[in-house]
């Protein structure tokens, strides 16, 4: 014991002397890197995978992990993100935007009175086990989402896609989905659905293997088998998701890469300082901040996802005074988009004018934003009765997170707060925790007005003014309180209508008689940004946050 | 000894009843409707009324906590709520990385501490008596934050040493065995891949083990000190004893029992406080898993992941006072 404890003292010493020494060095390091800043983001990204032959294995690093790997029982875009790789649709968006197009169905028919959709379906797919894909699973996936008793529905799931986008239990949209033979499924609808074709496209209605389904059954969500380019492989909770290349996959020369590894790492800065390092070669979500060093770096690239977002303040309609239409009116004359892009978005930005993003059809682009003017503001909150300002302090809910449309919620709150500190209102800027954010103005107790934000779901302008403005989205979504009746008639309408050009008039209308009412100060579109190694190339990023790993490929 | 173990133990269910009653009652006073939280704003409303049945959200609180309690008791940990997967299953690998995390983080800030401390009150009032207390104080008040982000500033973006983040390397996978890599590469007798993880565990663990690290080396300091005054000490130096002697074999015996409780305290915070770390470095650790559960409202997660971390903290408390009965048999617990 006590040789053995002598010679470990030693041991101890000697290392502990070497250690303490080297946190030492540690320390003066530390404190001089400060200035080191600019001089790591000019060295080049080294990482020995990027010399010699081209690369054919992509990490992806971005900020959450995902929920589930079954798209059909999940609504966060992080899990659809994988889902999409994994899984086909009947169809999909052209790349890079919201547009259908043809993907596991080859073609469509639709019947003129809207009721009945019949898809052929591309020939000799095979699922990732080996199984046919045919309109038997077709049948099978679509009865598992609607069925409420389906064997396949296993504790705890619900399919809440399948519900809002096609009518909840009792008042489905789709009435039956036929297998007309092997490579024809007909849909039957109980009412025209005018974004049927978009919504069908979406990645939650990927197509899974009705074989794994069965016999995987509760596992299916942590082993999901599709048609997609990519074959799911390992997930490791919170760390990575490995998926491998669809050897066999339907698309001929797809997909290009031999695997992809996506990693969640939550903090922005660290993600970049990896993609910096070599560690990863593409990353999500970077912050407007790091937009410069980024640029000064010629071993990275800067990809912009299209904006198909909306960030906007919401007036509650059941707080006076803002249910006086002036009153909001006042205070939208009153906020500087533009300044609040330079200042906290870099840019990366453009100013909102209407609840919907303008590359979505049906945009109304003769609606005219009220224009800043602290003037007009002063004389609209006379007119409404306030001619030295609003009497009492406005409680206004900023964001305590960072959403994609709204990278810093509490700053850009403060900007506007000096503005409206101008024309006499007084702000009380509160940024509860986000459940509790989601709860308070979902319930409209204690904000007066709050910021808020939605990525479009499909390319549908339903997704954006039914869904965030109607009086159906009582409680919900509409956080305003907002009621118009003539809009609700307006948007109702347009659902059922199936001839585009006429829906895309009554959305029109619809942003009209929106903006005339101000139940939002619409704030930006943004554009979302990413970063890649330089000799990335094939990657097109969409607009709905989700996209085909399948055409990237490395120079 | 064998008594006071039992008693320890005995001592321990209603510590771990107690613990169950205050982390329920604080976890249902956070506001914000769960439902709604875990499914997302897109969710419908249906949906989040059948969650909450399925919860049992809408009982009585005191019956929900007998339900938990009656499910824990047959060895049912609950289920995820934002997975959808058995609690049990999903927490071990979690579990793993936090241990490997905590334990090179305790290694280091051990071996640094305690080695800084019996130097500083050997050679007291010297430089490196001053400069290591005053790397201490500045250790302790460090943000792990900040001291995270610098290093990986240092040593992975400018001079290339080390990997930023994660486990391991991505392109060249770890084989998990046990889910401790260290251990798996170990065992898979793949020393270049050793050599990868324990990389990757450089930069985590001394962000990690910076506090604890200070802590620990004024602890051993003061502790140091006052054994060193103590007569038995200036005996043994009168005996002509050498110096080396005299304070790594006698005075240190001593002086260790007040750091071993800070160690054994130390090891337990970090367990729970590894949060900020395991987000700057992306390490897929228990301190997240239950940071995001907190997030996302997923009682059961949340429930249980605190209490399988209090139960280890209680399990470390026990070892330490253990070791102190080993260490100094002067102590009586009779």
């Amino acid at each position: 014991m006590n040789k053995w404890g002598n010679l470990a003292l030693v041991l101890m010493l000697g290392a502990g002397l070497a250690l303490s020494g080297c946190g030492g060095g540690n320390n003066t390091g530390n404190t001089g890197n400060t200035g080191g800043n600019t001089a790591a983001t000019n060295a080049p990204a080294s990482s020995p995978e990027t010399s010699g032959t081209a690369q054919d294995t992509l990490i992806l690093g971005r900020g959450g992990d995902s929920a589930s790997l079954d798209p059909a029982i999940v609504t966060d875009g992080e899990s659809l993100k994988i889902a999409h790789q994994v899984f086909d649709s009947l169809l999909e968006y052209k790349p890079g935007t919201s547009e259908v197009q043809a993907s596991l169905a080859d073609s469509w028919e639709v019947t003129p009175d809207g009721l009945s959709y019949t898809f052929k379906l591309h020939p000799g797919v095979k699922f990732h086990d080996g199984t046919d894909f045919n309109a038997e699973a077709v049948v099978f996936n679509f009865q598992r989402w609607s069925d409420p008793a389906s064997e396949y529905k296993f504790e705890g799931d619900s399919f809440d896609y399948y519900d809002s986008m096609f009518g909840p239990d009792g008042s489905r949209v789709i009435k039956e989905v036929k297998a007309v033979d092997e490579s024809t499924v007909q849909f039957v609808l109980n009412q025209p659905q005018a974004p049927f074709l978009q919504n069908i496209a979406m990645t939650t209605f990927g197509i899974a293997s009705p074989a794994a389904v069965k016999e995987k059954k509760e596992n299916f969500k942590n082993e999901p088998v599709g048609t997609g380019p990519f074959v799911f492989k390992e997930w490791k909770r919170n760390d990575s998701i490995t998926l491998d290349k669809n050897t066999a996959y339907w698309k001929e020369g797809l997909p290009k890469l031999n695997k992809v590894i996506v990693r969640s790492i939550p903090d922005n800065s660290a993600r970049f300082t990896a993609l910096q390092n070599g560690e990863i070669d593409l990353m999500e979500d970077l912050s407007p901040d790091d937009l410069s060093t980024l640029e000064s770096n010629s071993a990275l690239t800067k990809i912009e996802r299209p904006p198909f977002n909306v960030a906007y303040l919401g007036f509650n309609f059941k707080k006076k005074p803002f249910d006086n239409v002036k009153v909001r009116q006042a205070l939208s004359h009153a906020v500087n988009k533009q300044e609040i892009i330079d200042a906290f978005f870099a840019g990366q930005a453009q100013p909102a004018v209407n609840p919907m993003p303008p590359s979505l059809w049906g945009y109304n682009d003769s609606v005219k934003d009220y224009e800043y003017d602290l003037d007009k503001a002063k004389a609209l909150l006379a007119e409404a009765g306030y001619p030295d300002g609003l009497p009492d302090p406005v409680t206004l809910y900023a964001m305590p997170v960072s959403r994609p449309y709204m990278p810093d919620g509490k700053k850009v709150a403060e900007a506007i707060q000096a503005e409206w500190e101008k024309i006499g209102v007084k702000t009380v800027i509160e940024s509860p925790e986000w459940a509790t954010y989601l709860d308070d103005t979902k319930a409209g107790e204690k904000d007066d007005i709050f910021m808020l934000g939605w990525t479009g779901d499909n390319g549908d302008p339903d997704n954006f003014l039914y869904t965030l403005l109607d009086k159906d989205a009582i409680p919900g979504n509409n956080r305003a309180f907002y009621v118009n009746e003539e809009l609700h008639t307006l948007l109702t309408g347009a659902q059922k209508e199936t001839d585009q050009d006429k829906r895309s008039e009554l959305y029109k209308q619809a942003q009209e008689m929106i903006k005339a009412d101000a139940p939002w100060i619409p704030l930006v579109h943004t554009t979302p940004l990413l970063a890649g190694k330089a000799n990335l190339k094939g990657f097109v990023p969409g607009p709905t946050g989700t996209e085909y790993y399948s055409e990237i490929y490395f120079e | 000894m064998n008594s006071y173990l039992i008693k320890r133990v005995m001592v321990l269910f209603p510590v771990l009843i107690g613990m169950t009653l205050i982390v329920f009652s604080i976890i249902h006073a956070i506001p914000g409707d769960p439902a709604e939280t875990i499914l997302g704003q897109k969710a419908t409303e249906q949906s989040k009324q059948a969650l909450r049945n399925q919860l049992g959200l809408d009982k009585p609180w005191l019956q929900q906590y007998f339900n938990y309690m009656g499910d824990l008791v047959r060895g049912d940990l609950g289920t995820s709520i934002r997975t959808k997967t058995p609690i049990a299953k999903e927490i071990v690998p979690y579990l793993a990385a936090t241990l490997e995390l905590t334990a090179a983080s305790m290694l280091f800030a051990t071996f640094v501490g305690v080695n800084a401390g019996i130097l500083s009150a050997w050679r007291q009032n010297s430089w490196f008596d001053y400069t290591a207390m005053i790397i201490a104080l500045i250790g302790v008040s460090m943000p792990i934050f900040w001291l995270g982000l610098m290093e990986q500033l240092l040593f992975a973006l400018k001079l290339h040493w080390l990997p930023s983040i994660g486990r391991m390397d991505q392109r060249n996978p770890v084989e998990t065995i046990t889910n401790l890599y260290v251990l798996d590469t170990i065992l898979a007798g793949r020393w270049d891949q050793l050599w990868t993880v324990i990389k990757h565990l450089i930069l985590p663990s001394i962000a990690l083990g910076t506090i604890p690290m200070a802590i620990i080396a004024r602890m051993t300091r003061s502790s140091m000190l006052e054994v060193m005054n103590s007569d038995y000490i200036r005996t043994a130096k009168a005996k002509g004893m050498s110096q080396f002697l005299v304070v790594y074999k006698h005075a240190l015996k001593n002086a260790l029992i007040p750091v071993l409780t800070v160690i054994g305290l130390q090891t337990g915070a970090l367990l729970g406080g590894a949060v900020l770390t395991e987000t700057i470095f992306a390490w897929p650790g228990v301190g997240r898993y239950i940071f995001e559960a907190i997030s996302s409202r997923d009682y059961p997660v949340i429930q249980t992941g605190i209490l399988i971390i209090a139960f280890i903290f209680v399990l470390i408390n026990l070892l330490v006072d253990l070791l102190y009965a080993a260490i100094d048999p002067r102590i009586n617990y009779k």
